[in-house]
């Protein structure tokens, strides 16, 4: 389970969250809307240990561990995975060898045993699959190259080989056709389980036409300002977030 | 934080990986007096049993060096060298071992822990090896097994004794006596080194590979490679090397000498890892080297590939004369320095022939306070018709307090040729890294993985147990630069 607890960070001296209150329970998907530079990929940052955010304030823990402590890696470890709004590329690092090394690491950091190329490559092929992908995903370097909807596609593909117990996915949807939106949705329902949940965060409701939340949080100035059901999202979306932070 | 305050933080503060090399070898050994004069020159002759033409050879090359000066043009420092200073000779004492079971066994161990296994049996299969401990080669393995193929592989002392119509006909051809101060020296006074000969139409049934160790205290090594690929015959030939950790630097100086004739290709790899001083540049090695190779022939290839992590000063400039019609050069680097290493490193290919091509990709990476230049020279002459060239010359910074610097040099006389330059500087981007470390990997892994990357085009071209034997070292080099 998430417990987020009255959160404050800033950037600099720009204060950017300012008491953000969310528990995501596990086997749940929860999603966060709100307007530009309402903090909501500050949150995801936070959450996931990038350096540049002063945490000034409140509690994050993630089954009763506190992760503010923790290097990205130990939170990497701990189950948390990051899908970037804007996957980074990784010249001359084939993706295969990427997403084996990160898997290997996180299985040692859990006291589980390595997997070697072979069956790495078993899984990875049998996972390309399930998620309607090419095989020669494995084979280009990190990113490079890829168009927008593959970079976007790549992270659910690492999110399905790394399993994690939370995933935080940033903006997702962003600059997605509505295919490639079909596959990374269905490589989110694919995880849904009573141990795995989600942190959804997105500027528009079509992506919750495909991945059903079970809250909508809505963030506005730095604060979670109201809180609902599924229709929450169609609410915002007929009216827009004016008068969201006066709620 | 800022990332760039955050990596300068934790190369302050992180204790460098410890050279995993650094050991001594306690051995008897024979040194001649300190300096160097005519005398020296005519005992290390005398002590290889050299032929007269042999002796006249280094004493003009002594001579040479006399009158020369040391170069200045590098963008490297150091103190002056004490020339007088140095041992210019240091071998195990007694007789050389005829055979393997003859090898001081202490000898042996020291190979082991480098991971040169010298027993045949217990050798890497399908590389033959030929050991050079200080000044003289120690131990050549599977030559009987090299001889049934016509291939010559030995110490190069040997060859001078053995084949001497060879080493009459090709020695000085590619790097001449006078050609630049160093060169010189080693012309003057080398003791040993590899001496390989493919026959006409053969190609090398195994991966020849020499490993070169300094050990003795004060002593220069000038080690002399000379290989010959006749025609059509092909070869891929790899060194290493290593040396204990001392306080004080030690010299380096060898000239290795190619020459490919028609049809031929010389494939030349190089693992550099002399001992590079410690996390506050004291100590290390020298390493001033001219390597060289000729392609005579129509269609040969030469195929330089070095990834030099070792050494204080490294100054080395691996080439190739592209003479014959249609040869072909290449120069594959990867350069990384740490600490307080200093790296001037780059190629020259001169084009002579018609139809000639050359290939020089370089990665040059620098973390700590070290300073990494790519100095290169594209010379097209005016009888190279149709001639072209290309050059990649990438650097990667890692910190703020390293440089990164490219020196191409491009001489055209030929209207016809066709030069391509490109270069890039890079650093390790915060958000390559922070994207490596949300997936699981630490900070140490995620630079390795983004610097393996980066010299992937360099990584490929070297022989694939050298190749995993580099990626590991690029890592361990790194180790404490960046946390």
């Amino acid at each position: 389970m998430l417990e987020i607890k009255n959160l404050s960070a800033s950037i600099g001296d720009k204060e950017i969250l300012r008491g953000v209150d969310l528990t995501v329970p596990d086997g749940e998907i929860h999603a966060i809307m709100g307007p530009n530079g309402a903090g909501k990929s500050t949150l995801s940052y936070v959450l996931s240990g990038r350096e540049g955010y002063e945490v000034t304030g409140g509690s994050a823990t993630y089954n009763g561990e506190n992760i503010l402590a923790l290097t990205p890696e130990a939170r990497a470890a701990a189950g948390i995975f990051l899908a970037f709004q804007y996957p980074v590329e990784l010249p001359g690092v084939g993706n295969a060898n990427f997403i084996r090394t990160a898997l290997n690491a996180v299985k040692r950091a859990r006291g589980e045993a390595e997997l070697d190329a072979v069956a790495f490559l078993k899984l990875a092929r049998a996972e390309l699959k399930n998620l309607s992908m090419p095989d020669d995903m494995l084979k280009r370097n990190v990113n490079v190259g890829f168009s927008g909807g593959e970079k976007k596609r790549n992270e659910v593909l690492q999110m399905a080989l790394l399993r994690p117990g939370l995933a935080i996915l940033d903006e997702t949807d962003s600059g997605l056709d509505i295919d490639a939106l079909k596959i990374v949705s269905d490589g989110v329902n694919a995880l849904r389980s009573p141990k795995f949940s989600a942190l959804v965060i997105t500027h528009y409701q079509r992506l919750l036409d495909h991945i059903v939340p079970d809250r909508v949080h809505v963030l506005s100035a730095g604060r979670i300002v109201r809180s609902g059901g599924p229709e929450l999202a169609l609410e915002l979306e007929a009216h827009g977030y004016v008068g969201q932070e006066a709620a | 934080m800022s990332a760039a305050f955050e990596t300068r933080n934790t190369v302050d503060t992180l204790a460098t990986q410890k050279y995993k090399y650094g050991f001594e070898t306690d051995i008897a050994m024979d040194e001649f007096p300190k300096g160097l004069n005519e005398d020296i020159v005519r005992l290390i002759s005398a002590k290889k049993d050299e032929p007269e033409w042999m002796l006249a050879w280094r004493l003009k090359a002594y001579a040479m060096w006399r009158k020369m000066e040391e170069p200045d043009w590098a963008r490297i420092k150091h103190p002056p060298i004490d020339y007088e200073n140095l041992y210019y000779y240091a071998a195990p004492s007694g007789p050389a071992p005829k055979s393997l079971d003859e090898v001081d066994p202490e000898l042996l161990t020291m190979y082991e822990k480098l991971g040169i296994p010298l027993n045949e049996r217990a050798a890497l299969a399908g590389v033959a090896v030929d050991a050079v401990f200080d000044s003289v080669s120690v131990a050549t393995t599977f030559r009987s097994t090299l001889a049934k193929s016509g291939v010559i592989f030995c110490p190069i002392s040997e060859a001078v004794r053995e084949h001497p119509e060879l080493v009459q006909k090709y020695l000085g051809s590619v790097v001449p006596v006078g050609d630049n101060y160093f060169a010189a020296l080693n012309s003057a006074v080398f003791s040993d080194g590899s001496f390989v000969f493919i026959p006409k139409g053969v190609r090398c049934p195994m991966e020849l590979s020499t490993y070169f160790r300094i050990n003795a205290r004060n002593t220069g090594q000038f080690e002399r490679t000379l290989i010959i690929a006749e025609e059509g015959a092909g070869v891929s030939y790899l060194e290493g090397c290593t040396a204990p950790q001392r306080d004080e630097n030690q010299l380096h100086a060898a000239v290795v000498e190619l020459v490919a004739l028609d049809d031929a290709k010389i494939k030349y790899s190089t693992v550099q890892n002399w001992y590079p001083g410690d996390e506050n540049g004291k100590g290390g090695i020298y390493n001033f080297v001219t390597k060289r190779g000729a392609c005579r022939g129509a269609r040969s290839k030469i195929s330089w590939t070095q990834v030099e992590t070792g050494s204080a000063i490294t100054w080395k400039y691996p080439s190739c004369i592209l003479q014959g019609e249609g040869s072909v050069g290449e120069f594959y680097s990867v350069a990384l320095t740490n600490n307080h290493q200093q790296a001037d490193t780059g190629t020259k290919m001169i084009h002579l022939g018609r139809n000639t091509t050359s290939t020089i990709i370089s990665k040059g990476i620098s973390a700590g306070h070290s300073n990494n230049t790519y100095r290169g020279l594209v010379k097209i002459m005016p009888g190279a018709s149709g001639a072209r060239n290309f050059t990649q010359c990438d650097s990667l910074l890692i910190g703020d307090q390293c440089g990164a610097h490219t020196v191409p040099y491009i001489e055209s006389r030929n209207p016809s040729a066709k030069v391509e330059h490109e270069a890039t500087t890079s650093k390790i981007a915060e958000d390559q890294l922070f994207y490596c470390r949300s997936r699981g990997l630490s900070e140490e892994d995620a630079v390795g993985l983004i610097v393996n990357g980066f010299c992937k085009d360099v990584l490929k071209e070297l022989p694939m147990e050298f190749a995993v034997e580099a990626q590991k070292l690029l890592a361990v080099s790194l180790e404490g630069s960046v946390g």
